[in-house]
């Protein structure tokens, strides 16, 4: 990699600070896509601000009937949060499946939301639940938030800080792994909540997204039957080497009605 | 059979520095005064080099020198083995210098050396070089690159063809075809495949100008054959000048055989510069450097009679080279190919034509198993397809046309002799073993769960213990392929051995002390084994083919043999008796009929502390070497059996069970031979599942050029391994032994793609390439001739 200055900010508003006084920053969260990319030399930001240093990023607590998880907490805190396993344990759940466990010992849920990877499993859940994520400027929606392949609401010089997720009354969450990268070729996370179903996809376009198909499909019947009878065009879906876009259409109604039958 | 003897599953010497990370690779070899390369590499697959501008990169911070193919003084990569062509023209061998004169031919092939006192500043100097490239299209596919009007990687090389090379009896073929009641026909792609071990290579070259030695660290499987190949060929450098080290070695799989532009290239620089320089392999490195394997196109035809007895084998392959030629790229899809067509059957006629291609990609050569997969590969799969056909049994087509063990030593109609085996006996164990009789019920318990439960089976041969040197030799070798082994005593009676093998996984510094210990009736604690330099082997051609207990083995016990005649005679002395009547057994010489005796530890103090001592018969001390060249080829065998469980909804393909039933002669350690017929049957499983090397058509690029793409097979990919021996002896080398570390990877991927296709028969499905991913098998299953029944 090429040489960069490194800051660790002990507050979130020192954060702002130092994205603004330096001209090529970028922030690194847990640096599971950043750092690789920095060791390939496909980026060479003048600055890294480390956010590992902000202790009121971390962390997991019951706020309104939901969770709040601060954006700084790992994949495997996540997983292992008696509060996110007894609250939404289909979150939990997909902390635990995320990469591996050096992954989920560094990589952080806020990293991996403000990322918008089209195969990260987070934005599935977020969108999913129905969350809202919290930053240093603003609450956004869910349903707002995510914009596009590694795009999304977030503005220049904007830290996620908590994601906020209300409790559904089920959830579940599959997903059809890469079978090299163990990235989602397609996940699907359904919810039942108050507001009616809400189900969300990852993997299959360029980032997260609610399948209306769906939605309709378990709003009548929240049964894995309904969910797999649910059959989508293959129009606008990826295509790579390991998965052709009808082939990922397919496994959207397969890992739906998977994460239907494992909701709880 | 004592606790640590031959047989015994004796824990592994060397894992407690492996285990607790007390290992010495070669990037753990750091020199003082040490600067660090890094080498600039092409971003096209094909390309003349029009101008480089090293000016920038030669006044970076650090940088101490800056080389292009310009500066480069010195030869070029040789190959070790030249084959004919049908009409007696030796294969086209284009020069392979370390460095690219004018134009590049891969993406990754080498374009700049930069020196500089660390990696960081090599990388960033190697930054400012600016290059001119003028693209040109590239040939990438196996397939078309023999058509005309492709590019063409090499001008002498017209339509891209190195050699085009045939084996057996043409006319005795098509007269059996003319006759045949059936002929079955197949067309298979044999993958191209990563082989990713786990270290990458890395190479320290050091220059002393006190003495005028050069010594090169490097991650080898052969350091006396990179000694022969880089002092001779490519850099002038006597052997007495040169020494190679290849330490620990993180796995080589066959990749770590061949002589690579690195190691002659900071061996050279370091000669040049008067400063040691280390060069380390990034993963991406090695994904675009490393010789890959296999990538085999092929259409074969298989003649029976009306019973489904085999009358003629005939075979037409196209083998992917690479850009260049690697080391011994040119035997793997002859010699280690085309002589293993006649697997285990009879069938009496062979015809095989292999031409083999230059494309614009990384070179391929010898990886786990090199050839004979790729027959293995072919042979089941037309066996299994000629069985659908002869509406015949998959088992009962093979028995009937296996060599009966009466057979042996068996000529087949290919070059080998076989020298021992009993096919029937490895089917029988994994028929048993697997449960085969009782696997419909199986398949309709899975139905029930909607899943598609499949088995396959592969009977197969190989031939390692390489190798037989007046041979080779006449197929084109150009080395012998014996092996040395030495044994020093010392005094007080411990004993170190020299072995030119190398162990980069396989545990010999285990199973050689067993062996040794086992015969000189010795603590295997005061054992110890040593390889991997030059300066301490005699001579050696390393670790490759399954050969390091056939051949080193045999060495070590033919030098043994010379210790125990000469420490009979020191024995016969002090016992002042007949060497004639001094026995040898358990670490203890005697006198036959007396009670007389000495011990092997008072012989070896007595051959070095010569007191009493027969000094006008026989010189003092105790050490011997011996070179061990084998009569024939080694020809493990057996029968592996996989059974697996599809998922329609997916295509993911889980293998419930998997069965191996090897034949591998002599065992010494059995823990140590399971270890190894997992590790191989893992890497088929990868082959068969996972495992694709795939370029751009256009572009050359190598897409699955990281582990996030190219899936490596891992731990939960995996079922429980059901092995076992079943061993016949090698008749001709005195342990007995076969070998044991390609048969995993050889026998394991017909069984497991027959299986998957036995799963989905029920849907008329008849074929799947490898590998046998979820898209294929989904994909397999919508387009199958027959649906599934409604759940």
């Amino acid at each position: 990699m090429h040489d960069f200055g490194y800051h660790r900010p002990a507050s979130v508003a020192d954060v702002a600070g130092l994205l603004a006084s330096k001209g090529e920053a970028k922030v690194v969260a847990g640096g599971m896509t950043l750092i690789p990319t920095l060791k390939q030399r496909l980026a060479s930001p003048s600055d890294l601000v480390d956010l590992a240093g902000i202790a009121e990023l971390k962390g997991v607590k019951a706020e309104g009937g939901g969770i709040t998880i601060g954006a700084m907490t790992t994949h495997a805190e996540v997983h292992r949060s008696a509060e996110v396993q007894k609250t939404i344990p289909a979150l939990a759940q997909l902390a635990g499946g995320i990469g591996d466990p050096q992954v989920r010992n560094r990589g952080t849920i806020g990293g991996s939301v403000a990322n918008s990877d089209p195969a990260a499993d987070y934005p599935a859940a977020v969108l999913g639940l129905g969350a809202t994520i919290r930053t240093n400027k603003r609450e956004i929606k869910a349903d707002d938030f995510f914009k596009g392949m590694f795009e999304t609401a977030l503005q220049d010089g904007e830290i996620i800080t908590a994601i906020h997720f209300p409790k559904p009354e089920k959830a579940g969450y599959s997903k059809f792994p890469n079978p090299a990268s163990r990235y989602a070729i397609v996940g699907v996370f359904v919810a039942r909540t108050a507001g009616g179903v809400r189900a969300a996809v990852t993997g299959a376009g360029p980032c997260a997204f609610r399948s209306k198909e769906l939605e309709s499909a378990l709003g009548g019947s929240f049964t894995p039957e309904a969910a797999k009878a649910v059959k989508l065009g293959a129009d606008g879906f990826n295509t790579d080497l390991h998965a052709t876009a009808a082939y990922r259409a397919h496994l959207i109604s397969v890992m739906a009605a998977r994460a239907v039958a494992a909701a709880s | 059979m004592t606790a640590t003897g031959i047989g015994a599953s004796v824990k592994r010497k060397e894992d407690f520095r492996f285990l607790t990370g007390r290992g010495t690779y070669t990037d753990d070899i750091n020199r003082p005064g040490q600067s660090h390369a890094y080498i600039l590499r092409s971003p096209h697959a094909h390309a003349e080099i029009v101008k480089i501008d090293t000016a920038a990169a030669q006044s970076s911070p650090g940088v101490i020198a800056v080389f292009t193919g310009a500066d480069y003084d010195k030869g070029g990569l040789p190959a070790g083995w030249q084959i004919h062509s049908k009409d007696g023209s030796p294969m086209v061998e284009p020069p392979h210098f370390p460095l690219c004169k004018d134009r590049v031919r891969h993406v990754g092939d080498q374009v700049a050396l930069v020196i500089a006192e660390t990696y960081a500043e090599a990388k960033d100097a190697a930054e400012k070089i600016d290059v001119t490239y003028k693209e040109l299209p590239a040939i990438i596919s196996t397939a078309d690159a023999d058509k005309p009007g492709k590019p063409q990687v090499w001008a002498d090389a017209k339509n891209n063809v190195c050699y085009d090379w045939h084996l057996g009896d043409k006319a005795a073929t098509e007269a059996a075809f003319a006759k045949a009641h059936h002929v079955t026909k197949i067309d298979l792609v044999n993958q191209r495949l990563v082989p990713n071990a786990m270290e990458p290579r890395a190479a320290v070259g050091d220059y002393d100008r006190a003495t005028g030695e050069y010594t090169l660290y490097t991650t080898s499987q052969n350091p006396h054959v990179i000694r022969l190949l880089m002092g001779a060929f490519v850099l002038q450098i006597p052997e007495h000048k040169l020494r190679v080290v290849a330490p620990d070695v993180g796995g080589g799989f066959g990749s770590k055989i061949f002589h690579y532009a690195e190691e002659a290239l900071v061996t050279w620089a370091a000669g040049k510069l008067h400063r040691p320089i280390k060069w380390t392999a990034e993963r991406s490195e090695s994904f675009l450097t490393d010789a890959q394997g296999r990538d085999h196109v092929s259409h074969a035809e298989l003649a029976m009679d009306k019973d489904g007895k085999f009358l003629a084998l005939r075979v037409s392959t196209i083998a992917n080279m690479g850009a260049y030629l690697s080391t011994f790229a040119p035997c793997v899809p002859t010699y280690l190919y085309a002589t293993l067509l006649a697997g285990v059957y009879t069938t009496p006629a062979i015809y095989a034509e292999v031409k083999a291609v230059f494309t614009n990609t990384v070179v391929v050569d010898a990886y786990r198993g090199a050839g004979r997969p790729e027959a293995t590969y072919l042979l089941e799969r037309l066996v299994d397809k000629a069985a659908r056909e002869m509406k015949m049994d998959r088992v009962e087509i093979r028995r009937k046309n296996f060599i009966s063990r009466e057979a042996f030593p068996y000529q087949t109609p290919v070059a080998l002799q076989y020298d021992s085996g009993d096919y029937d006996a490895t089917l029988d164990g994994a028929l048993k073993a697997s449960d085969w009789a009782g696997f419909e019920s199986r398949r309709a318990e899975a139905r029930k769960r909607g899943k598609l439960r499949g088995i396959g089976i592969s009977t197969y041969i190989e031939a390692c213990g390489i190798a037989p040197s007046a041979v080779v030799g006449s197929l084109g070798a150009r080395a012998g392929l014996y092996e040395c082994g030495s044994i020093r005593v010392h005094p007080t009676g411990s004993v170190t051995v020299f072995t030119g093998t190398h162990s980069h996984g396989q545990g010999h510094e285990t199973t050689f002390a067993q062996l040794v210990s086992d015969t000189l009736g010795i603590s295997i604690d005061s054992v110890e084994v040593s390889h991997g330099d030059t300066n301490k082997i005699p001579f050696g051609m390393g670790t490759y083919g399954s050969r390091s207990l056939a051949v080193g083995g045999s060495a070590i016990v033919k030098a043994m043999d010379k210790i125990i005649a000469k420490a009979k005679r020191i024995a016969a002395h002090l016992m002042e008796a007949s060497v004639a009547d001094v026995e040898f057994k358990n670490g203890t010489f005697t006198v036959a009929g007396t009670d007389k005796s000495v011990p092997f530890g008072t012989v070896a103090l007595t051959a070095y502390v010569p007191h009493n001592y027969p000094i006008t018969e026989l010189e003092p001390g105790l050490e011997e070497t011996a070179f061990y060249d084998p009569l024939n080829f080694t020809y493990p065998g057996g029968c592996h059996i996989c059974e697996v469980e599809l998922d329609p909804d997916t295509g993911v393909t889980k293998i419930v069970n998997f069965t191996a039933v090897d034949d591998v002669g002599r065992v010494i350690n059995p823990m140590i031979v399971e270890g190894q017929v997992h590790g191989g049957v893992a890497q088929g499983i990868g082959q068969a599942l996972l495992e694709s090397c795939v370029y751009d058509e256009q572009s050359g690029q190598l897409l699955t050029g990281s582990l996030m793409d190219y899936c490596m097979p891992r731990a939960d990919d995996l079922p429980n391994f059901k092995v076992a021996t079943q061993s016949t002896m090698c008749t001709h080398n005195p342990i007995g032994a076969k070998g044991v570390g390609e048969v995993g990877a050889i026998g394991s991927p017909p069984a497991i793609i027959n299986a998957v296709i036995d799963a989905l028969s029920p849907l008329g499905v008849q074929d799947i390439s490898m590998p046998a991913t979820p898209l294929k098998v989904w994909q397999a299953i919508q387009s199958a001739p027959a649906k599934m029944a409604a759940e």
